[in-house]
């Protein structure tokens, strides 16, 4: 029985492990076939999709509904920004995206122990008032977090032995944009297997038997309010990390950045994508980088001016939003799911 | 298509192992869709303009035989819209005003407007559209501190000019050294606090001042730039946050400490804000708004709709109020300047109202024609730059002081005049007084560049 | 003393208007268990309707009615069309999808009525009282918010407490095949409970129209502090949206005016929190706290 799991538990982490070494690989075809400015939109799908994964796992498979992830990205993005305010005396970067991570962490932590006594509305209320406290707060503390303007962040030089192995396979020098983009997708692979490895665990399970029937996992003996918090935990961690790459892709930290629009997006990525999946996280959140541009231009092309073409893209979002909860409940991924199996039945 | 069949052939045969169960195959079609959706959506985005007229300067960004590409951030959707918005209008009727004229040196201005919602994460994405796909030949107009501030090191480590940022802020233009490439436009906050300061210190010596202050550098610096004069006058400092309009708290703080007059820097929209609350309350006292919020026009017709109310007339509501002016607007009609901007809009406005903020939008675009033409037939980005600082502060244009441009200093235009709204129009109470950040000393200007008249054919001839 | 006085009375009148959109999302509430974050949106473009009236000549009053009117035919329009699909899924999927209408709206309503700032008469006089040297910071139309507001949420009660239709409604949302099987027509109850809040909902957008500056974001801020005013007095009870709009209005008006406006929001949380530690279910909630 013993070696059985094992070796079960084992080929999880092989297979996850080998899918993260693919995905490396094709992280690295893309991003060297494709253009300065198609770096960096993958860098923000990549920290849209860390946060998207964390937000799934948290209302997906844990059923608590987060209206302010927008700002746990904003505390990963001030406490780099905070740590790599100058090039001199800066922490190396792998340092600066962990000590974002933990810091959010320590206040989801606290959040969520908040949190977990609440229930659904109650949820989204408290973390809806989060979403807008937390720009106030940095401009409450101009001198440590520069009001309005924000704090800038200087991207560290990007290492040696980085440049010389990324020169050495494509024979191209690397940009700072092109090494943030590294940065965000090794980020991303790196959470999505922690993240696929976790769901599958037994913690998934406890999330999932939570979920669905809270009733019945407590008679099971699931201590409800440790799942949650930890759910929540997790879910806030992601979003630091999240907020960390983003400060990094936009060189600065301001609260401008983290309206309410931003908790939202993510939800609705999330939510496009299909709740629980980690695929359809990364679908969404790809949705949420590439559509407003192209919608933009079409409207151009179409003749539209500039202020009727920039409000499309708002708008065709917002319908495929409303066109996916009422025809397609389950999300991209889900809907796929479902209808392949309708097919093959 | 090739993906999604991908997809779901993969998934047939992990499907039968179990519903929660999350096989590698499973996740390898769906990241190769992904990535494969994102390439396919990569080919057909922006991508794929393709370049037109190879010819002599086709080794310039943006620059080729017959146009020139240059772009713009701007806040075309979200709560900094309203108003903001209508800038880049203005630019968009005044280079399609000088293309139908033939263009700067043959070269039609192609300007390309992207939407940044007033975000600096979204600032940063279309700033890397703008100059990595679009490829403008420059930035021109950028608006906002936060928003700028994300893509200005951007900017200069790609060395693509950044001219005439829509801010007031002191760093476009204080250090030469690190922003090479950017250039201030509109006077910074700082010297127009200084020159109200003055005025006030000289003519209201014993007045208790208020400060009604936007809590970002606009109010910042224009405090800075009042303490200069004022620091022993002002009893009382409330500041505002952008989209909180409930004022009044804020202005029941200036009425309880007594002040006799409140600076208020402030945009359009809590200018009239300020004046309703302060009638709320009972508030007698006098304003002065800076000149981003005083807008009479704007202003005006806000307040005249709540005549019904207990004002009788809008504009009559601001009568009394102290402002600046660095640049005519449309509350004088006859100076040859809106002359010149009203008969440019009439041509290529597509029929909407003549605003400030489209005459703003307008003169900009006139010093950047200016600029283009100085930076000779054959433009490059290190031309352009260079013939900004040795001929920049020569522009004639609709600014009543010349700019500041030099090797030394980006800074925009110098000055500005205190003037006094009656009717609705400024009264120049001061002669156009200009002025450095820092200590430098407030001076009459005695450039002539007030007295500029637009040219003929409206187009400059600033040949480089 | 004055400022005291004017700060409270301010927040006072602040508080009615977190109060009548908090009644509204009550209202949904309690017809439909879903909380409507389009109302803000929806109720935005009933607004703009009025404006249209009043700006071609008619009275204030028609433009009013017409608000209130437009209101109850979008509010069954929208519940119809969009929200009955999702009215027997999980509650995230109606919290989405009101989510996406609030997108789709507010980006109609900028390229429709262009996105800039118009202003909204009042009815009545925009000066606020003075008695003797004091000014006390209430303008006619002040009193009369505060008028309306209060009378709605006395009808809601009457309407929940003592009526069929209320009871109705209350059934419906609670436990759909029960009220089906006690004969109770759960559907147009839906309808009707939708009708009738975007109508609240388009009163609170003239109220904070009226002398106000208006534009397709004017409502933004009051979605949120709405939304937590309803929370705090416990999502349930009218009487509990009332108190927890006023208790917000007040506090938040004096942390803006002693403190900074950029912590108003933060205060705000630290409010939420703080109720809902102590009692998760809000200050009026009658049920005792799902257990958990």
């Amino acid at each position: 029985m013993t070696t059985f799991a094992q070796r079960l538990w084992s080929s999880t982490l092989a297979r996850h492990l080998l899918l993260a070494g693919l995905g490396l690989v094709a992280v690295a075809l893309v991003l060297e076939s494709t253009s300065a400015f198609r770096n960096g939109q993958f860098a923000v799908m990549a920290y849209m999709g860390i946060a998207a994964g964390g937000l799934t796992v948290l209302t997906g498979l844990n059923g608590q509904l987060s209206l302010g992830h927008g700002a746990f990205m904003a505390i990963g993005a001030y406490t780099t920004a905070l740590l790599l305010s100058d090039r001199d005396g800066a922490p190396p970067l792998l340092v600066a995206l962990l000590v974002a991570t933990v810091v959010t962490l320590v206040i989801g932590a606290g959040v969520g122990v908040a949190a977990a006594r609440l229930h659904g509305p109650y949820i989204a209320g408290a973390t809806l008032a989060l979403a807008i406290a937390v720009p106030g707060i940095a401009r409450y503390f101009q001198d440590t977090l520069g009001g309005e303007q924000g704090l800038t962040v200087v991207v560290p030089d990007i290492p040696g032995w980085f440049a010389d192995t990324a020169y050495f396979i494509t024979a191209n020098d690397v940009s700072t944009s092109k090494y943030v983009a590294y940065v965000g997708w090794i980020s991303l692979i790196v959470t999505y297997v922690l993240l696929a490895n976790l769901s599958r665990s037994r913690v998934g399970r406890t999330w999932r038997a939570v979920r669905d029937n809270d009733v019945a996992a407590e008679i099971a003996g699931i201590n409800l309010g440790r799942a949650r918090v930890l759910a929540f935990v997790v879910s806030t961690a992601c979003a630091g990390l999240a907020g960390a790459v983003l400060a990094l892709a936009v060189r600065l930290a301001a609260p401008s950045g983290f309206m309410l629009t931003l908790s939202l997006a993510l939800l609705s990525a999330v939510v496009l994508g299909g709740l629980g999946s980690l695929t359809g996280a990364l679908i969404g959140a790809a949705l949420l980088t590439f559509l407003p541009q192209v919608v933009t231009g079409v409207g151009l092309d179409a003749g539209l001016s500039d202020l009727q073409a920039a409000e499309l893209a708002p708008l065709v979002y917002g319908l495929t939003t409303i066109l996916v909860v009422i025809l397609a409940p389950a999300g991209i991924v889900g809907t796929a799911r479902i209808a392949w199996r309708r097919r093959r039945s | 298509m090739a993906s999604t069949s991908l997809l779901t052939r993969k998934q047939q045969i992990t499907d039968r192992k179990g519903e929660q169960m999350t096989t590698w195959s499973r996740r390898v079609a769906s990241i190769t869709s992904v990535l494969m959706a994102g390439a396919m959506l990569a080919a057909c985005g922006a991508g794929g303009r393709p370049d037109e007229g190879e010819g002599s300067s086709a080794d310039v960004v943006g620059v080729t035989e017959d146009t020139v590409k240059i772009g713009a951030h701007f806040p075309l959707t979200g709560v900094a819209a309203p108003g903001y918005s209508e800038i880049p209008s203005g630019h968009k009727a005044y280079y399609d005003y000088v293309n139908a004229n033939g263009g700067v040196h043959g070269r039609k201005i192609e300007f390309i407007v992207r939407d940044d919602a007033y975000d600096p994460t979204k600032t940063s994405q279309v700033t890397d559209e703008l100059v990595l796909s679009d490829e403008i030949f420059a930035m021109v107009g950028g608006l906002g501190t936060p928003t700028h501030s994300a893509v200005v090191d951007f900017l200069n480590g790609e060395q693509v000019p950044d001219l005439f940022v829509s801010s007031g802020s002191l760093q476009w233009g204080d250090d030469v050294e690190s922003k090479p490439h950017t250039f201030g436009w509109q006077p910074d906050y700082e010297t127009e606090g200084k020159i109200v300061g003055q005025w006030i210190s000289q003519n209201m010596p014993n007045a208790r001042v208020g400060l009604f202050l936007q809590d970002d550098d606009f109010g910042e610096d224009g405090e800075k730039g009042v303490r200069q004069y004022l620091d022993d006058q002002v009893v009382a400092t409330e500041r505002y946050t952008s989209g909180n309009t409930d004022v009044a708290p804020q202005i029941a703080a200036l009425q309880g400490a007594n002040v006799d007059i409140v600076l208020g820097f402030n945009t359009p929209s809590y200018t009239a804000l300020t004046q309703l609350t302060a009638q709320k309350l009972n508030f007698d006292t006098k304003w002065f708004y800076s000149n981003v919020g005083s807008d009479p026009e704007l202003v005006g017709s806000l307040l005249a709709r709540f005549s019904e109310g207990a004002v009788k007339d809008g504009s009559s509501l601001l009568d009394g109020v102290l402002t600046t002016e660095y640049i005519p607007g449309v509350d004088t009609p006859d100076d040859p300047w809106v002359k010149l901007w009203q008969q440019v809009w009439d041509e290529h406005g597509g029929g909407a109202e003549l605003t400030n903020y489209r005459v703003y939008g307008l003169s900009q675009a006139y010093t950047f024609v200016q600029a283009l033409q100085a930076a000779g037939p054959n433009p490059t980005r290190e031309g352009i730059v260079e013939a900004i600082e040795q001929a920049g502060a020569e522009f004639d244009g609709p600014a009543l002081a010349p700019f500041r441009y030099s090797g030394d200093s980006h800074m925009g235009i110098s000055g500005l005049r205190v003037s006094e709204l009656k009717d609705g129009k400024a009264d120049a109470l001061t002669p156009v007084l200009v002025t450095d950040i820092g200590d430098a000393p407030i001076t009459e200007d005695n450039s002539g560049a007030g007295n500029d008249r637009p040219p003929e054919d409206g187009i400059p001839d600033a040949e480089g | 003393m004055q400022q005291f006085l004017t700060t409270a009375l301010s927040g006072l009148t602040q508080g009615m208007i977190f109060a009548a959109f908090a009644l509204a999302l009550v209202l949904i509430w309690r017809s439909t268990r879903i909380v409507n974050f389009a109302q803000a949106p929806m109720a935005m473009i009933t607004v703009y309707i009025a404006l249209v009236i009043i700006d071609a000549g008619y009275s204030y009053w028609l433009g009013f009615a017409a608000a209130l009117l437009s209101g109850l035919l979008l509010g069954a329009v929208v519940e119809r069309v969009a929200v009955r699909p999702v009215e027997d899924k999980p509650h995230i999927n109606a919290v989405i999808l009101t989510l996406g209408l609030f997108i789709v709206i507010h980006a109609l309503a900028a390229v429709i009525f262009g996105s800039r700032y118009r202003s909204f008469p009042a009815p009545f006089g925009l000066s606020g009282f003075k008695v003797g040297d004091m000014n006390i910071a209430l303008t006619g139309f002040g009193v009369f918010s505060i008028l309306a507001v209060l009378a709605v949420m006395l009808l809601l009660v009457l309407l929940f407490r003592f009526t069929n239709v209320g009871l109705m409604m209350r059934a419906s949302a609670f436990n759909q095949e029960v009220a089906r099987l006690l004969g109770v027509r759960v559907t147009r109850m839906l309808t009707q409970g939708w009708a009738l809040a975007a109508m609240v909902g388009s009163l609170s957008g003239l109220l904070i129209a009226g002398g106000n500056l208006v534009h397709p974001s004017y409502m933004d801020s009051v979605v949120v502090f709405g939304f937590v005013a309803a929370v705090l007095g416990g999502l349930d009870s009218p009487i509990g949206a009332v108190v927890g709009g006023l208790i917000l209005g007040v506090s938040l008006s004096f942390v803006s005016g002693y403190i900074g406006s950029e912590v108003v929001a933060l205060a705000a949380l630290v409010i939420l929190m703080v109720v809902l530690l102590v009692r998760p279910g809000g200050l009026f909630s009658h049920a005792p706290a799902r257990r958990v």
